[in-house]
């Protein structure tokens, strides 16, 4: 038995170390992935390009744009411009929002109970016109108490964020990202090594040997399991101390879910090089099953919470869903394993009934 | 020449049918092979000898009748099957990206062959096959020959005495495949009782005994000497430089079910018994040159053309 399954694994790990090509690409691809999404694929903005228009050229309305300057946010692209160019400033996407400080903004301000101050935003982008209005909200509530501070507001909010006191994409996008690259090279791995000898001809010579189907599973699965280990670990050390990403819990507890996330998608892969029967057909069947639902409905961008019913429900069949809730607790909560129970049994049934319905699928004759 | 059957035969076929949704693949095919026998499974592309080998080796299920190895049947005993015969597809069905050596460890791991014996019977397929010097190329880069006996190496690891190969020296250069069956007859000599497919004739009289089969029936069992030698009819052969216009010609007259094109010319079945004199007064006025119409001995190919025919 142990022979036999050292056996299967050796042969597998030869495939893989011989296949130079596909190796790089197992290597590489996380470590490019977590690149784009650190780097370049970030949601906080800066430098939106502004064009600012100030009719009033008061004291009063240069100290509001000092305000506006004083951080990053806004560039200046132009000033004072008509009226009717405004809307070519759009078209053309020279500037991304407009600031009409009025005519009588400095009067108004002393005599007035409310002044207003124009903002035209291009929408066409809704999350960066969302972005845009709460920024200069914040900069004008600012500007209105600094020149009125006996005006007290009747309560505010002072907020703290905890785990992610600045708001750091990449804390909430590794975890993430490790998320989709081992659910995709576990699955599409294991789903290609099996159809690969199905196409090749070399699971007939399998087949008609005395090993058991468990044996053949389970000795192919062994190097992918390893590959996929050492692809989240330099994912993590990665994010660790290029995007210092925090790990404030257990270690251990962390490659005990890693093992149980990876074994959810090799036992995917598994299912799917039962039911295709070319590598076309398994990466298509594994590609379209991963990622996309890894991505769209695991709470990876978007929260699960306010998704329809029907898709949170979907949610909670995506292995992918629990362990970003163990992931993220366990790096920037510091959860423990009590915390993360059901989170742990949800995944380890997924991987379960994935494994026995792949094994019973996975058939000993050609039928 | 003609071994003795021996009272149990090595592999049973008996009644075997096989169908496709609407295709029948197997009708009713029964046959016998005996220990140390060679027996080939003669036919065309599509006659059903894979579906016949796929059932015996325990990869498909037939729909009825039964095949039994050393007394046991398939179906009841697919463990025992596994371990005791050798198979080998008819696809090239090797690792191409690990070598000799590796691929045929693995084959012997795969069959629990114990680390030990490993390394004496790799020695022995070794000299056997001539692969020795090769021991550390990647089985991709071999030639089409060594290939099939990097393959035959691999499947009599286990030393099973019941081996069964689909077309094994299909696509093979004429060389190798005389090396190949040089093998498969001192297995043979060792007792091993073989069940070869292929669809070259010629390969035919190379086995003890043949079964042609065609479009799912078996048409005839027999030594190959036995069939030929008992081939009931005269064949004339009318031979000329272009066979293949003779053969149209001939086509257009009252033979046209009694001819069949081969490489030396067209062979005409005296099925009447009309003699040489009759059959040249036929062809007197065919639209195609020809030198010479003479009787010969039948061949294999012969016997299987005008069997299905029939």
């Amino acid at each position: 038995m142990k022979q036999i399954l050292w056996s299967i694994s050796k042969k597998e790990f030869r495939h893989i170390f011989r296949d130079v090509q596909t190796l790089m690409i197992v290597l590489a691809y996380p470590v490019v992935m977590l690149f784009l999404f650190g780097y370049a694929i970030t949601m906080e903005m800066k430098e939106i390009e502004t064009v600012l228009v100030d009719r009033s050229h008061t004291p009063e309305s240069r100290d509001f744009k000092e305000g506006l300057l004083a951080t990053s946010f806004f560039k200046i692209v132009k000033t004072d411009i008509p009226q009717n160019q405004f809307e070519t400033i759009f078209q053309e996407r020279q500037a991304r929002c407009i600031i009409v400080i009025p005519a009588d903004f400095a009067r108004s301000l002393h005599t007035q109970p409310r002044t207003k101050i124009q903002l035209l935003v291009d929408a066409s982008d809704p999350n960066a016109a969302n972005y845009i209005q709460n920024y200069i909200t914040q900069i004008s509530a600012k500007y209105n108490y600094r020149i009125n501070p006996e005006l007290a507001m009747p309560f505010s909010i002072e907020p703290r964020l905890f785990y992610n006191p600045d708001l750091k994409s990449y804390y909430f996008f590794v975890p993430g990202l490790i998320a989709v690259i081992i659910l995709l090279i576990s699955a599409l791995l294991t789903s290609i090594a099996i159809v690969r000898e199905k196409e090749v001809g070399t699971l007939e010579q399998i087949l008609v040997s005395p090993v058991h189907p468990v044996q053949i599973i389970i000795g192919k699965a062994i190097p992918y399991t390893v590959i996929g280990f050492v692809d989240s670990v330099l994912v993590l050390i990665m994010g660790h101390f290029l995007f210092e990403v925090p790990v404030h819990g257990s270690l251990v507890l962390l490659a005990f879910s890693l093992l149980l996330y990876i074994l959810t998608g090799l036992s995917f892969g598994l299912l799917v090089s039962t039911i295709t029967n070319s590598q076309q057909e398994a990466m298509m069947a594994t590609l379209m099953a991963t990622i996309l639902p890894t991505i769209m409905l695991s709470g990876f961008i978007f929260p699960i919470k306010s998704m329809p019913a029907v898709f949170q429900y979907m949610a909670m069949l995506i292995p992918a869903t629990h362990f970003l809730e163990i992931i993220r607790g366990i790096l920037l909560k510091g959860s423990t394993a009590q915390d993360l129970v059901v989170q742990l049994i949800y995944l380890g049934g997924i991987a379960l009934t994935l494994i026995l319905v792949s094994i019973r699928k996975f058939r000993m004759t050609l039928e | 020449m003609v071994k003795k059957s021996m009272k149990q035969p090595t592999i049973e076929i008996k009644h075997l049918v096989k169908t496709y949704g609407m295709v029948t693949a197997v009708r009713d095919v029964s046959f016998t092979v005996g220990e140390g026998e060679i027996f080939g499974l003669i036919g065309p592309d599509g006659a059903g000898k894979t579906s016949i080998i796929r059932i015996l080796v325990s990869l498909l299920h037939a729909d009825s009748g039964e095949a039994l190895v050393q007394g046991k049947s398939v179906d009841g005993a697919i463990a025992y099957v596994r371990a005791h015969v050798g198979y080998m597809p008819q696809r090239f069905s090797l690792y191409p990206d690990l070598t000799v050596e590796e691929n045929i460890d693995f084959f012997g791991d795969l069959f629990a062959v114990p680390a030990s014996l490993q390394k004496t019977r790799k020695e022995k397929l070794y000299d056997f096959s001539k692969l020795g010097p090769f021991k550390k190329r990647r089985a991709g880069a071999l030639s089409g020959g060594m290939k099939q006996k990097l393959a035959l190496s691999c499947m009599l690891m286990h030393e099973p005495k019941v081996v069964v190969l689909d077309e094994p020296t299909f696509g093979v250069d004429p060389v190798s495949r005389e090396e190949f069956w040089n093998i498969l007859k001192q297995l043979s000599a060792n007792g091993t009782s073989i069940l070869v497919t292929t669809a070259y004739m010629d390969e035919a009289r190379l086995c003890d005994r043949v079964g042609l089969i065609f479009e799912g029936s078996l048409l005839a069992v027999d030594t190959p000497e036995h069939l030929v030698n008992t081939f009931p009819t005269p064949i004339y052969r009318l031979s000329g430089s272009a066979p293949h216009v003779l053969y149209e010609a001939l086509a257009q007259t009252p033979l046209k079910n009694r001819i069949s094109l081969f490489g030396d010319g067209v062979h005409i079945l005296d099925t009447q018994g009309e003699g040489p004199e009759a059959l040249r007064r036929q062809i007197s006025d065919i639209d195609a040159p020809w030198d010479a119409l003479e009787p010969i001995a039948a061949g294999m190919e012969d016997l299987f053309l005008s069997l299905m025919k029939e």
